[in-house]
């Protein structure tokens, strides 16, 4: 077995940027992977896992007391050909697609008790997406969600996270052969919302995944999306966006686990941040297993700081265990309002505030318009437009 | 008619070791209709001369008067000298990902000219334009300046000029990098520009090469941070002979 190359993270800084040269991505973790929560030490914040994250934000969800209570509303519209259910804990497709890799998410998994269930059956082709509809209303749950889709199937999932709660949950993508499964997640939360997810997709033999995960709201927000690839052949997207506000928390810890032949990754997050106090942090771990032989990744994360008192925190992380693969690669920068760009669009008399919008739209729009979704796209436009109006 | 004074202009960037004056004391007036060649060494301060008058932040402005009709360019925002009439065609233009050269320039023609152009006789007077200085249409659906090669980047600049019509355009190295070709096309453009005599206009050259393209009315050999000679079209030909070895020495002793 090749020896595991570790290589450290590049960045460039210019905001504040904090780059850790880690240890392998299995022994940094406090504890290994469990449905049980017992099997987590109630986090200190000094954990790798942990360090970034302000535990006295998460309501109790890190330490067992925060009760579920009131909790949240799960409203699924599905074209026809899709199945809904809600079933209990005992069902097969529960934990299929992923264990907890942390704390919060093995809470979430001791704690759900009812699962809800989309699935769409094999050789189905959906027209239309399912829609989710995730609403709190002050409330405190754990949640279980699983989109399974049978072999070559093809679905587009937005997940829409509304309103305000303190959640934690679950979210299993169970991808079959030759599928294909878009999944959008869109966290616009109200502001005190506390948001705790890990996204579990397991992808097919010559599967397609794409996620897009985007974070707006909340007071915290991590999510920890993980992929793995039950077959050879398979292929993943992961696309981010965020906007960082005043004294929000927003979290993005994703886990590539090559582990399969021929298959693909490419991931990239792009983030904007505002207002004293605003925290991004992005981790892009993809480890690259001895039998993985044949595999193409990327990731790429990209931070830009609006203003004075913004944090970042940015660590892509690349372990190869083979060198038989197609291509490795990472980048991470995190930039300040490029000055020379704002002076050409001035130079060209567009005015101070409008050449930022530009840039800033700018800065999206090549991730908005991998998405694919108009609708979607429109949204998240019309959603940047609206943070910016209230920061220039 | 509008007019361009330069008067007793000082300007200084910061070092490591302090402030440095590169500018020392420089005084030129361009008018419209007139073509103005500033020629000179590398280091002489021609670059500094141009980003100044543009209000590039990196420029500090120790001393001297800049007016356009008489209205105090420097006190202007970089914006303000744009919608005033002053163009700077660079040298290096950024990349800005994610803004495609049709969106920018509209946003631009909408500054500049106080209303947004017309939809239909906007997209025909950019596809013109863009034909004239032989640039493919699927140029205004890519990133501004991004990928784009040296000599579309200067087509770009040229295209921005033609359309953004300024009273006092600067241009800084707009032939650098160029191969013949690029240069006859993007020389074209601006002699276009001219040819209204709407324009007053600073050639800013390391090379007497453009010269055979645009002619210029006047020529001025910059050196050590102020012109250091002017004369008619001649004067070039005399550097194209000589180089600026007169001017680098005699500056020392001057």
């Amino acid at each position: 077995m090749a020896e595991a190359q570790n290589i450290p993270a590049g960045s460039t800084t210019a905001g504040s940027i904090a780059v850790a040269a880690e240890s392998t991505v299995a022994t940094r973790m406090s504890a290994p992977p469990s449905y049980d929560v017992a099997d987590f030490p109630v986090p200190h914040g000094r954990e790798e896992e942990w360090r970034f994250t302000p535990l006295e934000r998460l309501r109790g969800l890190h330490d067992g007391t925060a009760v579920a209570a009131d909790g949240v509303t799960v409203e699924v519209t599905a074209p026809d050909g899709v199945v809904v259910e809600t079933v209990g804990r005992d069902d097969a497709r529960i934990g299929k697609a992923g264990t907890p890799v942390d704390r919060v998410a093995a809470q979430a998994f001791s704690s759900f008790e009812k699962a809800s269930v989309v699935s769409v059956p094999r050789e189905t082709v959906l027209s239309e997406p399912i829609r989710i509809a995730v609403h709190g209303e002050g409330g405190t749950a754990y949640g279980h969600q699983i989109v399974e889709l049978g072999a070559f199937a093809e679905a587009v999932v937005v997940i829409d996270h509304t309103g305000d709660a303190v959640l934690a949950a679950n979210v299993d993508y169970l991808i079959g052969d030759g599928a294909k499964l878009t999944v959008v997640s869109l966290q616009d939360w109200d502001e005190k919302a506390v948001h705790v997810a890990q996204h579990n997709a397991l992808v097919g033999r010559d599967a397609s995944f794409k996620s897009v995960v985007v974070t707006f709201g909340g007071d915290v927000v991590r999510l920890t999306p993980q992929v793995r690839y039950a077959a050879p052949g398979g292929e993943s997207e992961l696309f981010g966006l965020y906007f960082t506000d005043r004294g929000q928390h927003q979290e993005h810890r994703l886990f590539v686990d090559h582990d399969a032949p021929h298959c693909k990754s490419n991931a990239a997050y792009k983030g904007a941040l505002q207002g004293a106090g605003a925290h991004a942090v992005w981790i892009g771990d993809v480890l690259i297993r001895a039998s993985a032989v044949g595999t193409d990744t990327y990731e790429m994360n990209r931070n830009l700081v609006l203003t004075d008192g913004a944090r970042v925190d940015s660590v892509p992380n690349l372990e190869i265990e083979t060198g038989e693969i197609v291509g490795a690669g990472h980048a991470s920068a995190t930039g300040r309002f490029d000055d020379e760009q704002l002076f050409y669009l001035m130079a060209r008399g567009i005015p101070e505030t409008e050449a930022r919008r530009l840039v800033v739209r700018g800065f999206f729009a090549e991730l908005v318009q991998k998405i694919g979704l108009p609708d979607v796209e429109e949204r998240l436009m019309t959603k940047i437009e609206a943070e910016l109006e209230a920061s220039v | 008619m509008a007019t361009l004074e330069i008067h007793d202009l000082h300007v200084s960037v910061e070092a490591e070791a302090g402030p440095r004056e590169i500018l020392k004391g420089v005084d030129l007036t361009v008018k419209q209709g007139e073509t103005h060649a500033i020629m000179g060494p590398n280091g002489s301060g021609k670059s500094t001369l141009a980003y100044s008058l543009a209000g590039h932040p990196k420029y500090r402005i120790t001393g001297g008067t800049v007016t356009l009709d008489g209205e105090d360019v420097l006190a202007m925002t970089v914006d303000e000298r744009a919608r005033a009439g002053v163009f700077l065609a660079m040298q290096y233009p950024v990349e800005v990902p994610g803004v495609s050269v049709s969106n920018f320039l509209r946003t631009s023609a909408t500054a500049v000219r106080g209303e947004a152009p017309k939809l239909r006789t906007w997209v025909k007077e950019v596809r013109e334009t863009m034909e004239r200085l032989q640039m493919d249409p699927a140029f205004a659906e890519r990133n501004l300046n991004e990928g784009f090669s040296g000599g579309e980047k200067k087509r770009h600049e040229i295209l921005q000029l033609e359309l953004l019509k300024p009273s006092i355009a600067i241009l800084d190295e707009t032939d650098s990098g160029l191969d013949v070709d690029a240069l006859r096309v993007v020389s074209e453009g601006v002699n276009r520009v001219r040819g209204t005599g709407e324009v007053g206009t600073l050639l800013i050259t390391h090379y007497t090469r453009i010269l055979r393209y645009i002619k210029p009315d006047f020529v001025h050999v910059f050196a050590q941070g102020r012109i250091a000679e002017s004369g008619g079209a001649e004067l070039a030909d005399k550097l194209e002979e000589e180089g600026y070895e007169a001017y680098v020495k005699g500056g020392v002793t001057a």
